[in-house]
């Protein structure tokens, strides 16, 4: 007699298993602009179904709440009804035995307090505050509004100039973005309900590297007026870039040697060739605009005289001083912070790393970066510490799982404390203290040392990557407001005791992404082009090949390849590899189109000019 | 050139063309429900669902284009279930109560299910409850729309009135009004448009038919009626008359036969509007040149969009009131006097191709003449129609009656109003006579006719060049005024008409499904006119008479009373200055 068995699944239960994968896959793509008040009814009905039955606050009160969600939407509900709702909610949430009531309730009094406007709104005026207004995702979540169904129809269609030319419309830094975009477009993409999102980026890339020399549109009549851009960074360029498309007269001020800006002094060249982006600026320049290196503007009269100059001003200084941890020890030799190293790097000026080990404080991208480019300057040994767990980090996965690939050793819940020296002043080793993870808070867990546990990690070189600052300074002193030393400028990019003087990229934001400082660029230009009293228009005459019938059965997403981690370790080349013609023409073909099936072809599926 | 099969039919057809419009040219239907063509191309319905070889999914024929080699099937097994219980599904959502509206019998719901032979219903009915309200002129019905968005689409791209739009999400989606809660708080301007294009009866005007049916039958009330120029075009329509069946007079006949006491024509008024319009714009120009452009007054869907949307530009309106309501001013005082009879007691309506003229009847100022509403009712063309069926009359059975001395016609000039660019033409003529003292070609000032929806001529008057611009369809007033705005374009005088092609395309017009009437109704306005011996409105011995027995000349101080308005007198909605509304 068999006295235990092995479980196995049913075939229901591995169907179900799938759905949920399907259904996470669609809650992970879900538009923005959906109704809060339907979101949490739908919730909380699958909430009800994962009851068990056996406690009544559970069983008996999640089914009498969706009722009372209900009936704010039949508009049989009053403005008690959202009383009745929050103490429902809260008693089930107070009695429930289990999570799964308690939680439940818990999600539905969020909702209340996120969103209680809705359900007023639903109550007093039988409509929903929710509007549809992002008819196709990857446009609308690229911040710059590219016409992504766009150029992968081209792409597909082998057109790849015109999908460079048609990408420049609304961002000018097709390459760069092409290798280094966060691709926010991908991040709800439609054709994550039926596999996995297309990669946009990928094909970006493809495109611009087979579309051969693409040069700069035509500019517009010459209108006389002069503008400013004060740093030559993504956002200046685009600025610069886009206003003298419209025929205004731009000159940008850079402090460094070169342009570019982060892009240069910030970005490693195995993610972003020097080639590459060199490349890119001449196409730009190609507009006309003047530049002039080696300028920084160092006091607030230099800023007054320059507004005397010019009839509007761009400002767009990035981030570029490095924060400190704030531990002891922090001055000491050896100890550099990572935008330090970095604008060395894009001065030329590689740092030397045989044989040393190299400690990189920090669990952003720019850590990552640090890492990575510690072990391309021959380390011996580099390891990360971060005070948070490895999911905590806000590095892309993609960053942390290829470091890790390179040989960089990830010490997680692991603060620095101190930095040990020796008699001449060099750091010798880092002292960390081992964290457990405790209460969540604003969505990550908080750290928390243990005691008595401290270690030294014996290093030569030690790498901080904590975060950046912006050098606004002389900007304060001349009566631009600032914000906890960024730039106060507000949406449009103006800043408003300022009438002509306007802002945008990593100095607005504090850092960020280059698509988010392409696109406080493409927005400035398009603002001050009004303030001059003009109202040019940037549009393309690329058109779209007509949109063919399709299947959309689940297929595979192509990922970019990476060289080897031995090879791509020994130099500072380009480490992705490019899609092959055959995976271009497949990736590109998985596109569902949102442009033309959905809500796409009724509001908003292409916006040909701004 | 492509080639295609379609239910077995080969057909060669250009690239880029639909799979509908394919298979059309290979003589097999499609039907269609939400789809207009160049308007509406959405595909939300889901009844145009065919079949294509090497597919799994159906797609929408309206919107997707053939390929070289396609076989398409329109009734295979899947593509008839499919759209079957597509239609299924947007009946269980439709308050189907076909004995009870107005639109049974011309719903383009009602026919699609009728030829799927569609006669059970296998889903819970489901229909939304919201009714906005019955006073104001143009009504909306939610639980009858099916979402087709069409008038979403001639709201926002014909118009640019922007008014209606996609309110909530998911399965609670409806059509609602952007930017405020109530159609009566919206910047409409009952164009009537969304009416004309709605597929079933999810839009409607409000149905004034028993208000004049009772003012009738009221012994102590004398009643006239006025039929604007449009009318005439299309009154026939529902009833299926030739155009030879459906005149003016045995429209009169028929409207004698219900009741109504004197029957009056429209073109006389219209007449009087350009001798008033006219006169005036000839001082502006000799006199105040700066006051310029003057825009016409006689359409009161422009006027209410000039007033929420372009308020710099109200003072350039016209003073003028419209035709309707210097006919209505005239009735109760001048012909009041004629017949010796309390104009208290005279009840005065109109039948016009339009909604916004019940608006605009109720503006508190329009009581001129003796301090009641100088016209008390105007009905549309489609509630003529069904008032006239109400009464079990058959057109085609009453013999013709003469309208009604003193206004029983109007010139030429009066009668090509009801069409785009009539306005500017007739108003010409007799502005060139006033000018000049002779009479130019009656066909002089033949380049504002037509269909396109901005027309520009310049015209020569003593010697001096007058720049004119005609626009139908109140985007291209919006596109018109933007561009004078920047200063890009000068006119010196602007005909306006709300809706596109003119009063001959009004809102208040019988709807045909995908038609665009308007193209076909104006021809008949300007054939009258080709033939008609009266081409000059002051020509007109009725309106010789009206000036010299009782008004004087033209912009004479009676004149500015009974037939000059002030546009600031009532507000829009939204009009900053202050937040009245003028409820119809």
């Amino acid at each position: 007699m068999s006295r235990i068995r092995l479980f196995t699944e049913n075939q229901a239960q591995q169907t179900v298993e799938d759905l949920y994968k399907d259904i996470e896959r669609r809650i992970s793509a879900a538009q923005p602009g959906l109704c809060p008040v339907d979101l949490a009814a739908t919730f909380l009905h699958i909430c009800r179904s994962q009851s068990c039955g056996k406690c009544v606050p559970c069983r008996i009160g999640l089914g009498q709440l969706e009722g009372l969600i209900d009936s704010v939407f039949e508009g049989s509900a009053t403005l008690d009804t959202i009383k009745l709702i929050e103490e429902t909610a809260e008693s089930i949430y107070e009695t429930a035995d289990c999570a799964i009531g308690s939680e439940a309730a818990r999600m539905v009094l969020k909702g209340l307090r996120g969103f209680r406007d809705d359900y007023e709104e639903h109550i007093l005026h039988h409509r929903c505050t929710a509007m549809q207004n992002q008819p196709v995702p990857c446009v609308y979540q690229c911040p710059t509004h590219v016409d992504v169904p766009g150029y992968l129809a081209l792409v597909h269609a082998g057109r790849y100039a015109d999908a460079v030319r048609l990408i420049r419309k609304d961002n000018p830094f097709t390459s760069v973005c092409g290798l280094i975009c966060e691709h926010p477009c991908e991040s709800r993409c439609r054709r994550t309900l039926v596999d996995n999102p297309i990669n946009i980026r990928g094909l970006k890339r493809y495109a611009v590297e087979h579309a051969g020399v693409v040069h700069a549109a035509e500019c517009m009549e010459k209108t006389g007026k002069r503008v400013a851009v004060i740093g030559g960074g993504p956002s200046g360029l685009t600025v610069a870039y886009y206003l003298s498309l419209m025929g205004h007269e731009v000159t940008v001020f850079e402090q460094r040697d070169k342009l570019g800006g982060m892009l240069r002094y910030g970005i490693p060249a195995y993610r972003l060739p020097r080639e590459v982006l060199d490349e890119e600026i001449d196409v730009l320049k190609e507009t006309g605009f003047k530049v002039q290196t080696n300028y920084r503007i160092s006091s607030s009269e230099e800023m007054k005289d320059l507004q005397k100059r010019f009839d509007a001003t761009y400002i767009s200084l990035g981030a570029h001083t490095g924060r400190t941890v704030g531990i002891e020890g922090e001055d000491a030799k050896g100890v550099v912070p990572a935008v330090k190293m970095f604008r060395g790097i894009g001065d030329g000026f590689t740092p030397d790393f045989h044989g040393l080990r190299v400690v990189v404080i920090g669990g952003g991208n720019v850590a990552m970066d640090a890492a990575r480019t510690a072990v391309r300057c021959g380390a011996g040994s580099v390891t990360v510490a971060y005070r948070r767990r490895k999911n905590d980090m806000t590095a892309q996965k993609e960053e942390i799982e290829g470091a890790v690939e390179d040989g960089v050793r990830i010490l997680d819940l692991t603060a620095p404390v101190r930095i040990n020296k020796n008699e001449e002043g060099h750091a010798v080793s880092l002292l960390v203290r081992p964290q457990i993870p405790g209460e969540i808070r604003q969505g990550r867990p908080q750290p928390r040392g243990m005691e008595g546990q401290d270690q030294e990690i014996p290093c030569d070189r030690i790498i901080v990557a904590v975060g950046q600052g912006v050098d606004s300074d002389v900007f304060g002193e001349f009566g631009i407001p600032l914000d906890r030393g960024k730039i106060a400028a507000i949406d449009t990019s103006e800043i408003l005791s300022q009438p002509g003087v306007f802002a945008g990229g990593d100095c607005v934001t504090g850092p960020a992404t280059v698509i988010r400082a392409i696109a406080a660029g493409k927005v400035a230009a398009a603002n001050i082009d009004e303030y001059l009293g003009y109202h040019h228009e940037i549009q393309v005459d690329v058109d779209i090949p007509p949109i063919g019938l399709r299947e959309n059965d689940p297929c595979g997403r192509v990922e970019m390849k990476m060289r080897p981690p031995q090879e791509r370790i020994q130099d500072m080349d380009l480490m992705e590899c490019g899609m092959t013609a055959e995976e271009a023409k497949q990736e590109s073909g998985r596109c569902l189109h949102c442009d033309h099936f959905g809500y796409g072809i009724f509001k908003g599926g292409r916006i040909a000019k701004w | 050139m492509v080639n295609v099969t379609i239910d077995g039919r080969q057909v060669q057809v250009p690239e880029g063309t639909t799979i509908l419009d394919a298979a059309g040219k290979a003589g097999v239907r499609i039907p269609t429900l939400c789809y207009w063509k160049g308007l509406n191309e959405i595909g939300a319905c889901r009844v145009c669902v065919v079949e294509v070889e090497g597919y799994h999914k159906l797609f929408a024929a309206c919107n997707n284009k053939v390929q070289e080699g396609m076989v398409v099937h329109t009734n295979s097994p899947r593509a008839r279930r499919d759209r079957r219980l597509n239609v299924e599904m947007i009946l269980s959502e439709h308050e189907g109560d076909c004995a009870t509206c107005v639109r049974s019998g011309n719903c383009s719901l009602q026919k699609v299910a009728n030829d799927l032979n569609i006669t059970v219903q296998p889903y819970k009915k489901n229909a939304q409850k919201d009714k906005s309200d019955p006073r104001f002129p143009l009504i909306r019905d939610s639980g009858k729309c099916i979402k087709c968005m069409r008038c979403i689409q001639v709201c926002d791209r014909i118009q640019n009135a922007c008014v209606w739009d996609v309110i909530n999400t998911g399965s609670r989606v409806t059509v609602g009004v952007e930017h405020a809660y109530r159609l009566d708080q919206s910047d409409c301007t009952l164009c009537g448009q969304c009416i004309t294009h709605c597929p079933v009866g999810a839009l409607q005007e409000r149905d004034d038919t028993e208000r004049l049916m009772e003012a009738i039958q009221d012994p102590e009330k004398t009643v006239m009626l006025q039929i604007a120029p449009a009318v005439r075009t299309s009154w026939g329509e529902y009833f299926g008359m030739s155009r030879e069946q459906a005149t003016m007079e045995r429209l009169c006949g028929v409207l004698k036969r219900i009741g109504v006491d004197y029957v009056f024509d429209t073109d006389f008024s219209a007449d009087l509007t350009i001798m008033e319009e006219g006169s005036e714009f000839l001082k502006k120009w000799t006199e105040k040149s700066d006051e310029l452009p003057l825009f016409t007054s006689c359409c009161p869907g422009w006027i209410r969009y000039c007033k929420s949307r372009w308020p710099a530009y109200v003072p350039h309106l016209s003073t003028a009131k419209s035709p309707q309501q210097m006919f209505g001013a005239v009735v109760k005082s001048y012909f009041a006097e004629i017949l010796k009879e309390d104009p208290h007691r005279l009840f005065s309506a109109s039948v016009m191709p339009c909604v916004a003229k019940k608006h605009e009847c109720a503006i508190p100022a329009m009581n001129d003449a003796c301090g009641d509403p100088d016209v008390d009712l105007a009905l549309t063309t489609r509630e003529l129609f069904r008032l006239i069926r109400s009464l079990n009359i058959d057109p085609l059975l009453i013999e013709e009656v003469l309208l009604d001395a003193p206004f029983a016609f109007g010139s030429g000039a009066g009668n090509i109003f009801g069409a785009t660019g009539g306005v500017m033409e007739a108003a010409f003529r007799s502005a060139y006579f006033l000018a000049t003292g002779g009479n130019p070609d009656p066909d002089a000032f033949r380049d504002v006719r037509g269909m396109d929806g901005w027309k520009e001529a310049t015209f020569q008057i003593l010697g001096k060049t007058l720049r004119v611009a005609v626009v139908n369809g109140l985007g291209n007033a919006d596109r018109l005024l933007r561009a004078m705005d920047d200063g890009k374009v000068h006119y010196d005088f602007v005909e306006v008409m709300a809706c596109p092609g003119g009063c001959v395309g009004g809102g208040g017009q019988p709807v045909h499904e995908q038609r665009f009437m308007a193209a076909e109704r104006a021809p008949m306005l300007y054939a009258r006119d080709q033939t008609d011996t009266l081409r000059f409105s002051h020509e007109n011995p009725s309106i010789q008479a009206i000036y010299q027995d009782y008004l004087g000349e033209p912009l004479s101080e009676l004149a500015e009373k009974l037939l000059h308005t002030d546009h600031e007198s009532w507000h829009m909605p939204k009009e900053a200055w202050r937040p009245e509304t003028v409820f119809g």
